[in-house]
């Protein structure tokens, strides 16, 4: 399935920083929806500043319009406040996206994992994200650390723990 | 600049040092040359003009015209009636402060004249004497003469100079486009100057000048779509000022930029705005430049709109190599 773009990509304004203050906040939410939606899309999990800014999201080539670096951190910058984006480093050159927060992919699984009626039963790490049983679930796939998180928000929760076994890691849903 | 005369720059009998400010630099009107001295009684009147960006403060000093016996000086002749001196170091506000004083109190007419100290020695004072005397006469004599014949032509070019220049800046009124540059308010003051119009801002004709202003108020409401009288931006903007207090069916607008516009009363800012809205909306697009075309109006105005409806929230900006292009706001008004 082809990835959809919203009308904003088409309009050139939208790659130009507004400087009217609620006409930005408007622009800069469709941003980080496109941002967050485009790497659902295509499975990205971290970001290179650099190539983002070469890539189709931020560089529109049919129109000519590109989000200026400026810009592009700024969107950055919202994502983080909103809980969907980390900084790899401090000169923020790399990041990771979740487009998906924690809280969340931990919901997914739990609902997996109740529904077909597996409370009780202890996962590797690997089963889960990798296993045939999950395969048409959307936490397939799932990078390691994104897991992790998941799955340490479903223990603040109550939900979960974390074991540690011989060759890895699992974990119990209660 | 040719009211100079050579000094030795030692104080004669009767002068006294009042101030002496380092780093000034003298300007032949327009050139920047350095010269030498100047008796303070052949100013008739000086003017600040202020430093800006690249450029040093200034005092601007207007002239009488050459006397005939006008000792031979670094010029003999020049176009300006007026030269500058520019200030690199600072010091101009004290000098400013001295020359006030100093030409308000006009020293040189109570006392006597100093006598030029001789350049030529001959041998008998008695003898010398004569025939400095007679030299002198000849002088004066030949200058009248030479100043009678270059004063029609001068004349001339003076007289052509300031009708390019009114026009300019009758032009630029009448336009509404830019702004009367500080220079060529100087030269034209100079020119009114040099015509016998002691303070060409009129000023003191009119009373005061608050009252100046409210005479002036009145006026322009007639006068704004009749041409243009020429007048100081300062004065335009002060009598602007008081359109509302005079019940003138005009306003004084100020934008963020600090650009100022006379506008019509009726004229208000809704209806700016949702005509500059629909125009874009028509034209999918505008910029500034093609905005004013369409409307008839200056650049520089109808940027001004297009930024009101922009602070509005009615457009939204495409800012690229392009140029700067104003679309509808689609941000507000999609979902």
């Amino acid at each position: 399935m082809s990835f959809e773009w919203p009308w904003q990509y088409n309009f050139p304004p939208f790659f130009t920083l507004q400087p009217n203050v609620d006409t930005r906040q408007k622009q800069l939410a469709a941003w980080c929806s496109l941002a967050l939606s485009y790497c659902r899309h295509h499975k990205l999990y971290t970001l290179d500043i650099m190539e983002a800014q070469e890539s189709p999201v931020f560089n529109h080539k049919n129109i000519d319009r590109k989000l200026s670096m400026e810009a592009i951190l700024i969107v950055f910058e919202e994502l983080r406040k909103k809980g969907n984006l980390e900084w790899l480093d401090k000169n923020k050159t790399r990041c990771l996206v979740m487009w998906r927060r924690p809280e969340e992919w931990g919901k997914l699984i739990y609902q997996w994992v109740s529904q077909n009626g597996m409370v009780n039963t202890v996962f590797t790490l690997y089963e889960l994200i990798n296993g045939d049983d999950t395969e048409r679930e959307e936490f397939h796939g799932l990078e390691d650390w994104m897991l992790i998180r998941s799955l340490q928000a479903l223990q603040m929760d109550g939900k979960a723990e974390v074991i540690s076994m011989d060759d890895g890691k699992g974990v119990k849903f209660f | 600049m040719d009211r100079f005369t050579w000094s030795n720059g030692l104080l004669e009998m009767n002068e006294t040092l009042v101030i002496q400010q380092r780093g000034v630099k003298l300007y032949d009107g327009e050139d920047k040359e350095c010269c030498i001295a100047i008796p303070l009684s052949q100013i008739i009147y000086f003017e600040e003009q202020a430093a800006g960006i690249g450029k040093s403060a200034k005092i601007v000093v207007h002239l009488h015209a050459s006397p005939a016996n006008k000792e031979p000086g670094p010029y003999q002749q020049s176009k300006f009636s007026y030269f500058k001196l520019s200030f690199k170091e600072h010091g101009q506000i004290e000098f400013f402060r001295r020359l006030t004083e100093e030409l308000s109190q006009k020293r040189w007419e109570s006392t006597p004249m100093s006598q030029p100290i001789p350049t030529a020695t001959n041998s008998q004072t008695g003898r010398t004497r004569a025939v400095g005397i007679v030299g002198i006469e000849r002088k004066i004599e030949e200058r009248r003469k030479e100043t009678e014949k270059i004063s029609q032509s001068k004349l001339m070019v003076k007289a052509k100079e300031m009708v390019e220049l009114s026009r300019s800046i009758a032009n630029k009124i009448k336009d509404k486009q830019g702004d009367i540059t500080e220079d060529e308010t100087i030269r034209f003051k100079s020119y009114l100057l040099s015509m016998g119009i002691a303070n060409p801002v009129t000023r003191e004709t009119h009373g005061s000048g608050t009252h100046y202003h409210l005479q002036l108020a009145k006026q322009l409401g007639d006068i704004l779509l009749a041409p243009l009288e020429l007048l100081s931006p300062e004065d335009l903007v002060n009598a602007c000022k008081m359109f509302e207090s005079l019940k003138q069916p005009l306003r004084l607008r100020i934008f963020d930029s600090g650009v100022m516009v006379v506008q019509l009363q009726s004229h208000s800012e809704e209806e700016m705005i949702s005509s500059a809205l629909d125009n874009v909306t028509d034209k999918g697009s505008l910029t500034a430049e093609e905005f004013a075309k369409l409307l008839g109006l200056s650049v520089l105005l109808s940027k001004e709109r297009l930024l009101l409806a922009e602070k509005m929230g009615h457009l939204c900006r495409d800012d690229s190599v392009e140029g700067l292009r104003f679309y509808p706001n689609l941000f507000n008004s999609q979902a």
